[in-house]
């Protein structure tokens, strides 16, 4: 169990490429904290210079305390689960989860003690004398837990485990991911490009975006208020509406009216941010949407359209009747987001 | 054909083609192994007389007492038997000497960062174009001038530094997944053990593949052990075999049945090693067990 502390850490490649910009921020004890973002946004490359198995350019990472810059990855006191497991094939479930043990110098019969334990929490009991070939996608993940729980360590980290996995799978073993490490109260580290993923096991989320951190927050706060335009668009699916308006007086054009928001100190055009829940159905409604198309999702529909020429998206309950055309919405004006249109940045 | 019609079974033609093709390959590499055994049945005499027949003598017993246990040369010390060992000795040290060699050298290449690794790399490749026999004098002045000439090191060391082996352990390795390295690292295993421990166990249908052509290439070896040993005691079979039917005594013929059946001998082990080996070579070198 530890804190994990960053302050001002860097990482550029030898040909110059930056793929994390100076990062500082804080985790706390046994906190679950999921990094998230597109590929290529430098979210591995944090996990692996954490694990230490990439150099940290500059800066100074600490984990409980203890500076981990020049340590070993074997000496972190760190375990890792990857996303293709990475078991060892000819070893069995036994020796796989036991190695880290094994060379760590534990007596025989610790080892064995502690990966019954591990087994039996993960379900493994009965497939310890099997090759990972002989295990599916599910199990062979649980064997890679195994490999982390059984070493105690003061931190996991977790790159991408459940993208190799099929969608009921995967939801199976996100809950099953989460309550483990409740149970077990490790301080975790957990990358991921699925902001479902995302939203639903984190305590707290860092979205990334060209090696920038581009928001820290609960999930709820992300998806509240979504610093930029860019957490905007990523987290949330369908994502946030993302329109442009024009100031007007006192207040924002939108389409033909005028959104009475005070927006005094901000420039000519801006982008208006409404999740697609936000905005509801209203025959008295001051939004005229043309919409095109209607996906059915069961528990609700999704309507896509076209305020003038803007795309929309709008949610609407599963017993709202809808069809395609000219419909009235309306927006309550607390829900909105606004930005700034050039940097993208939320303005408060 | 309709999806309710039985497929029926014919004899196409290209079948039948192909078995001829292949039955033909086969007698073309059998019927002199054929020949060989026939010789080594009849009398000399007779192999003088009348050349190669259909018939089959008694002298096959006669012909491997003398192969294996009867000693020819001037010292009396090169047995069969004698042959057969050094040429197992030669065939496996050069075998697993190559492999150790190749494997270490490949993990140099592709898991450290060495400076020049890819210049290293290229200049272990290039050897290829410098077989032993075009440094086989500077080779045999190197071994002469350590003492080395008629000892099994002398006839082995020359020889192991293989750029076929580090060529394809490096094609192998550079296929381990990534993250099986990092999971290593995390896990404690330092360069040694993750060498031992995951490398070697996953290289094991390679490095039985390499085994098998390696050994083959060292048990076939003519001109170095011609080169290197003078002694009689030290004659690998390959060797030794052409010393039996060189011998011209006075009146006395060449001994062909003898000398016929030690080559049929000397073509038993690699055989034997292809078969017992065969369905690990095709593995390692189509499939990789990762």
């Amino acid at each position: 169990m530890a804190v994990v502390h960053f302050d001002a850490v860097q990482k550029i490649y030898p040909n110059g490429f930056e793929a994390v910009k100076p990062a500082s921020f804080h985790i706390e004890d046994g906190e679950f904290v999921v990094l998230v973002g597109p590929s290529g946004c430098g979210k591995s490359t944090m996990l692996r210079m954490i694990a230490g198995l990439e150099d940290i350019s500059d800066g100074v990472l600490q984990i409980g305390g203890r500076v981990v810059n020049d340590i070993d990855p074997a000496d972190r006191d760190i375990a890792m689960v990857f996303q293709n497991y990475a078991l060892y094939p000819h070893m069995s479930v036994r020796n796989n989860i036991g190695y880290g043990l094994k060379n760590r110098a534990v007596p025989r019969d610790v080892i064995a003690a502690k990966v019954e334990e591990a087994a039996k929490m993960l379900n493994l009991s009965d497939y310890l004398d099997r090759k990972p070939s002989q295990l599916s996608g599910g199990q062979r993940q649980r064997v890679a837990m195994g490999r982390a729980i059984v070493r105690d360590p003061a931190l996991f980290l977790f790159d991408e485990p459940l993208s190799n996995l099929d969608a009921k799978l995967r939801n199976q073993m996100r809950i099953e991911i989460k309550a483990l490490q409740r149970r077990l109260g490790v301080t975790s580290v957990y990358v991921t490009h699925d902001q479902v993923e995302a939203m639903t096991m984190a305590d707290r989320i860092i979205v990334m975006n060209g090696g920038v951190i581009e928001q820290i927050g609960t999930p709820a706060e992300i998806y509240k208020t979504p610093a930029s335009t860019f957490v905007a668009s990523f987290m949330g699916a369908p994502p946030m509406n993302l329109l442009q308006v024009t100031r007007e007086g006192a207040g924002l054009r939108l389409a033909d009216q005028v959104l009475n928001i005070a927006a005094a100190d901000i420039d000519e055009t801006v982008t208006l941010g409404i999740r697609p829940e936000d905005i509801v159905p209203d025959p008295n409604g001051s939004l005229s949407i043309h919409v095109d198309i209607i996906e059915e999702l069961g528990a609700h529909r999704l309507l896509h359209g076209r305020l003038e020429e803007q795309s929309i998206t709008v949610h609407v309950p599963k017993d709202h009747d809808v069809t395609t055309g000219m419909s009235r919405f309306s927006m309550p004006l607390n829900a909105v987001s606004l930005f700034d249109a050039k940097s993208g940045r939320r303005l408060s | 054909m309709t999806a309710t019609q039985k497929p029926r079974k014919r004899i196409r033609f290209s079948t039948v083609m192909d078995h001829i093709v292949l039955t033909l390959g086969a007698l073309f590499m059998l019927v002199p192994m054929l020949m060989v055994f026939q010789l080594s049945t009849v009398p000399d005499a007779e192999i003088i007389q009348r050349g190669p027949s259909l018939n089959i003598g008694d002298q096959l017993d006669d012909n491997f007492v003398k192969a294996m246990f009867e000693a020819s040369g001037f010292s009396g010390e090169n047995t069969g038997v004698s042959m057969l060992i050094n040429s197992f000795i030669l065939g496996i040290g050069f075998a697993v000497g190559k492999i150790i060699l190749g494997m270490m050298a490949a993990y140099a290449i592709v898991y450290f960062r060495l400076r020049f690794a890819t210049l290293a790399f290229w200049a272990i490749f290039t050897t290829l174009l410098l077989p032993l026999e075009v440094r086989i004098l500077p080779s045999y002045e190197i071994v002469q001038s350590l003492g080395m000439l008629n000892t099994y090191q002398g006839l082995i060391i020359p020889l192991i530094a293989s750029a076929t082996a580090t060529f394809f352990f490096r094609q192998f390795f550079l296929s381990v997944p990534e993250e099986l390295v990092a999971a290593a690292r995390i896990d404690g295993a330092g360069p040694v053990k993750f060498f031992i421990d995951i490398l070697v166990p996953l290289s094991r249908t390679m490095i039985a593949a390499m085994f098998i052509i390696m050994f083959v290439y060292g048990w076939n070896q003519y001109l170095w052990p011609t080169m290197i040993t003078t002694e009689e005691d030290m004659y690998t079979l390959v060797r030794g075999i052409k010393q039996i039917i060189q011998v011209f005594e006075g009146t006395n013929l060449p001994e062909y049945g003898r000398g016929n059946l030690l080559a049929l001998i000397a073509v038993i082990p690699p055989v034997l090693i292809v078969v017992f080996f065969q369905s690990w070579f095709v593995k390692g070198l189509t499939e990789s067990d990762k």
